[in-house]
């Protein structure tokens, strides 16, 4: 194959690893925590996309224009907006169910998830069609051979591992990511050790939110398209994701975003019709999740029972 | 009984019916003593409720309009009676419906069906009835072609003639090569098959066949192999939302070919999902604007005369031509089932506003109507007006 081909590949697929990590890294923040799977996760992704998207219609009534501004501005409301929406959800219907069985937290996620996707089909205006998301990126593109290296995907790979980057180190070395690791370790020692544990799980929720805001507007801006579903499959792959890299392991969650963007690519290469490309990813998942059901990174809370 | 409620609720009913049926005698008799002539009943079963409703009422008030039109003439034989029933575009209720006209002996004929599984559940009620009937809207090519009833008819196209039209039509812009993307619900596949047969025998080829899955996302992988191959247009076989995501990754990665849809992208939603980019996209579609009709204008002015609350629709102009056909079988061999379907049969060359009608022995409509779209202007506008076909603009790759 043309190398120009196989550096094509390569791109599409790091864009997507880039996303599915940022989903991935959501779900593992909010088990590492509390031991929660947060089913409306996907659907925060969307909803992050569709904050900006009205942030924008309100740029444009305002009359601001478009470029880097606007990029930063609807980016900014999407994520806060996000982060506030993961707090409230943590405060209101996460944190009140500790003590429940964790299948109810599972059950009143997906319905929370189910709830905000439809909102927003029958909500916002002609909420059902795919909407376009505006192209706020520059469109400058490089030839090289048969490789479109456009200088919005560049930009997208960069933010994204740059958020993951800057989560890593706000986990390993501010107070929060201290606090935010001694609750996942243990809570009630970390409680008697003089932390806020209903902060911590508040910060917790609203940053991997935050991410999934962000994850939800680089898919925007990469694809130029969002529409209301999205956060269905996004939801699914990000947790698969994060599980076979090892629940609540950070690096498991990139490792295992970027590894399922690469069995999706190579699916569809390998194979001459390519709807079976999911089909082939998610196989490939489930016989990684027979050999190490733990995830390839076990977290080492596993150990902890 | 130790429910007295419920008798009462019985008795009212009962009385209502009494009520009900001592007024239709009446209006019996009325109609008996105003005019001389028998009064055939005619069925109109299409989604009256539902998504898809505007098309159903749009068929509804077209075939009504035929019926109205008729009975003010003094010449005809018979006056006749619309019975409009909803199927609801579900394949259940269809049937439903369809065995309730078709037992009714009163009923000659009738003029069925917008959705292409409704009617593919229902052929066979209409077969064992014996009703003959004419489809006015659905699509799908075995509601005629994969059975040998001889009650079952069509005035639209179906996608084997619209992608015969799309095969012509690109070939005779000078194209040679595609790749065919489509999605794998009957829908596309049945694309897929028609036009890749059309295509081949007239002598174009194709490069790559890809099946997506209609909810995919990302098609980066799929389109980079498009880009390997690269071909002169890029047929899609599937609806809006899908094509919309292929159209602007294709810009993305840099794809020159044309995009080439079918009738499911001809929709507003398209050009809104895509904007500038929807630029120069062709597609095909059975029927026509109504005004670009044979007899369209005459059709739309009768129309706006009656005061119907909806609009015709797309496929109204079809419920006229197929109401307006049964009307002038039975005013030809009388009110009786068997001789209606033997006359529909002979159909050849019968005057119509979508052009002239003649069946198959599949009862196929052969000389379908199909029209050619462009996107000019954020507008989906017919081939023959657009910049493009007086040459003021061209496609990509020409």
């Amino acid at each position: 194959m043309d190398p120009g081909f196989i550096a094509q590949y390569l791109l599409n697929g790091i864009v997507l690893g880039v996303i599915y990590a940022m989903v991935a890294v959501g779900f593992t923040l909010f088990f590492g925590v509390l031991d929660v799977i947060k089913f409306s996760h996907g659907d925060v992704v969307m909803a992050g996309a569709f904050t900006a998207l009205a942030t924008y219609a309100g740029l444009e009534y305002l009359g601001v224009g478009d470029g880097a501004i606007a990029a930063i501005v609807i980016t900014v409301m999407g994520i806060a907006a996000m982060a506030a929406l993961g707090a409230v959800l943590a405060k209101l219907l996460i944190l009140p169910l500790r003590d429940a069985p964790p299948l109810n937290t599972l059950l009143i996620t997906l319905m929370f998830g189910l709830a905000l996707r439809e909102s927003v089909r029958l909500f916002y205006p002609n909420g059902s069609n795919p909407k376009p998301f505006p192209q706020l990126l520059p469109d400058a593109a490089m030839t090289i051979g048969n490789l479109e290296l456009r200088l919005d995907s560049v930009l997208l790979i960069v933010l994204g591992l740059g958020a993951i980057v800057a989560v890593h180190l706000m986990i390993q070395r501010s107070r929060i990511g201290l606090a935010i690791r001694a609750v996942a370790q243990d809570p009630e020692t970390a409680r008697l050790m003089g932390i806020n544990f209903e902060r911590v799980v508040l910060m917790t929720f609203a940053l991997g939110s935050a991410l999934a805001a962000l994850a939800g507007i680089t898919n925007g801006l990469y694809y130029s398209e969002v529409n209301f579903g999205m956060g269905l499959l996004l939801g699914v792959i990000g947790f698969s994701a994060a599980v076979v890299g090892g629940l609540g392991s950070l690096y498991g969650a990139i490792i295992g975003g970027f590894l399922f963007a690469a069995l999706q690519t190579i699916g569809a290469v390998w194979f001459s019709v390519p709807a079976y490309k999911d089909v082939f990813a998610f196989a490939c998942i489930i016989v990684l999740m027979a050999w190490k059901p733990t995830g390839l990174l076990a977290d080492k809370s596993a150990e902890r029972v | 009984m130790t429910y007295p409620e419920v008798n009462a609720f019985t008795e009212a009913i009962m009385k209502l019916n009494r009520a009900t049926l001592i007024t239709t005698l009446l209006v019996f008799l009325l109609a008996g003593c105003s005019s001389e002539k028998d009064t055939v009943k005619i069925a109109f079963i299409g989604p009256l409720t539902g998504g898809v409703s505007a098309n159903g009422l749009g068929g509804r008030n077209s075939a009504e309009l035929a019926v109205r039109l008729h009975n003010a003439e003094s010449s005809g034989n018979y006056t006749y009676e619309l019975v409009a029933l909803d199927d609801e575009c579900k394949p259940n209720i269809g049937v439903q419906v369809a065995t309730k006209v078709a037992a009714d002996k009163d009923v000659i004929a009738g003029v069925t069906h917008y959705c292409s599984a409704v009617a593919m559940g229902t052929v066979d009620v209409y077969h064992k009835f014996g009703l003959p009937v004419v489809v006015w809207g659905a699509v799908l090519p075995d509601i005629t072609y994969g059975n040998d009833y001889k009650e079952v008819h069509r005035v639209n196209g179906t996608m084997i003639n619209q992608n015969e039209v799309a095969a012509d039509f690109m070939l005779e812009q000078g194209y040679k090569t595609w790749v065919i993307i489509h999605d794998t619900t009957d829908y596309g596949k049945g694309h897929n098959r028609y036009f890749s047969k059309s295509l081949v025998a007239k002598g174009g080829r194709i490069l790559g066949t890809f099946g997506v899955s209609s909810d995919q996302q990302d098609f980066n992988a799929e389109l980079t192999k498009v880009k390997e191959l690269n071909p002169d247009v890029i047929y899609f076989g599937g609806l809006a939302p899908t094509g919309v995501r292929l159209r602007s990754q294709m810009e993305k990665l840099g794809i020159d070919a044309v995009f080439q849809g079918t009738s499911g992208i001809v929709s507003d939603a398209f050009i809104e999902g895509l904007g500038p980019l929807s630029e120069g996209v062709i597609a095909f579609r059975e029927g026509a604007p109504v005004e670009n009709l044979p007899g369209g204008e005459g059709f739309l002015v009768r129309y706006d005369q009656q005061g119907f609350g909806e609009p015709p629709e797309a496929y109204g102009a079809f419920a006229f031509a197929a109401t307006q056909l049964i009307i002038d079988a039975i005013e030809k061999v009388g009110p009786d089932r068997d001789a209606v379907k033997q006359e529909l049969n002979t159909t050849r060359d019968h005057d119509s506003i979508v052009g002239l009608i003649t069946f198959d022995d599949n009862g196929q409509n052969t000389v379908a109507l199909i029209t050619r779209y462009v996107i000019q202007d954020g507008d989906w506008v017919v081939w023959e007006q657009s910049e493009y076909a007086q040459g003021e603009r061209s496609l990509q790759k020409r």
